[in-house]
């Protein structure tokens, strides 16, 4: 008796649960539709050695007692709706005059500063920025740069995660 | 005792099932779930390249493709060409492609939709038309909105054109205008 009382209460769970996702998961077609990617040729920031990169949830760990210098070498108006703290606009990298910016930000400083630079404009497969960026310092004699490596853009891989955010200028 | 077990257990998974499905369609305001899957594209106003104003108002009555951009995003630019050939064929029929630069400042931009000869006005955007349409962290990003004015897709990253199309196709059969 025990036993069939058993069965028909995991019975009655199962279809609770199973009624249940059926009632929070809305018809395709009245959800919000998100798509991402599609294959594209391979950009400069995909030929960065892995050992150049260090990615977000290993950057929130080191700035608990590292202080690097951070420098958004990417879009003005993408930093100034979320940047990580403490980093700089510098301008984007893809440009002569962003490069002039980041050398003359840079010049003044030791050769081993702990420098970590990025961008999450787009995608890292085609992101213009942080490959100009980082052979800029490392053509300045740097050699402590690293490259935060933002797979789709600063959204998904940063604030999206909880990680911490600042705003404006 | 032992019999009141299972009874328990079920009216636990049922209560469950309720409280998740009340946290879905728990809105403030007491909007139903559809406005919040489809919410209302925010206004807007903002200079197009020519410095006059483009009030998003009043494309109200059309199906809007509101592209995110930049001169600079690689995505962005393999995409625009499309959109230009989708403004021509489907324009007439009541599309209206938007661009919304992200750009530092209109001259590169003016320079590129010269050279691409888009048929379609182009704002320039900043941070706080980013963070009107909920942060613009990345590029492209474009949103679909209806005729009534509602947010049909977001579409993050390059997106395959027929996508855009078939979904451009479906608003205009069947979305309801504004006004």
């Amino acid at each position: 008796m025990n036993r069939s009382l058993m069965k028909r209460a995991i019975a009655i769970v199962l279809v609770g649960a199973a009624a249940s996702v059926c009632a929070v998961r809305a018809p395709a077609q009245n959800r919000l539709v998100v798509a991402s990617g599609a294959m594209f040729p391979v950009y400069q920031a995909t030929s960065l050695p892995s050992s150049q990169l260090i990615n977000p949830e290993e950057l929130v760990k080191l700035l608990r007692s590292e202080n690097p210098l951070m420098i958004q070498v990417g879009s003005h108006v993408l930093y100034q709706q979320a940047h990580i703290p403490g980093s700089e606009y510098i301008g984007p990298a893809s440009s002569e005059s962003g490069l002039q910016s980041l050398r003359k930000r840079v010049e003044s400083l030791p050769r081993n500063k702990f420098i970590v630079i990025y961008c999450g404009c787009c995608p890292w497969s085609h992101c213009p920025n942080v490959k100009p960026a980082d052979d800029a310092l490392r053509a300045m004699g740097f050699t402590n740069v690293r490259v935060l490596y933002i797979a789709n853009n600063f959204g998904a891989d940063w604030v999206d995660k909880g990680y911490p955010v600042a705003k404006g200028d | 005792m032992k019999k009141r077990i299972p009874i328990a257990l079920a009216l636990i998974a049922v209560a469950a099932g309720l409280y998740f499905v009340s946290r879905h369609h728990a809105v403030p305001g007491g909007m139903n779930s559809a406005a919040i899957e489809h919410p209302l594209a925010p206004e807007f106003s903002l200079p197009d390249l020519t410095g006059q104003k483009l009030d998003f108002s009043s494309y109200r009555g059309k199906v809007v493709l509101l592209d995110f951009w930049a001169t600079w995003c690689d995505p962005c630019r393999d995409e625009i060409p499309h959109f230009v050939a989708l403004q021509n064929k489907y324009g007439d029929r009541g599309l209206q492609i938007i661009g919304v630069s992200m750009d530092d400042g209109p001259e590169p931009v003016r320079d590129f939709c010269q050279r691409f000869k888009l048929n379609y006005p182009v704002v320039m955007g900043d941070a706080r038309m980013g963070e009107l349409y909920g942060g613009v962290l990345g590029l492209p990003i474009a949103f679909l909105i209806g005729r009534d004015g509602r947010i049909s897709a977001k579409h993050v990253g390059a997106t395959d054109i027929s996508v855009f199309e078939k979904e451009i196709v479906s608003l205009l059969r069947g979305g309801a205008g504004r006004g």
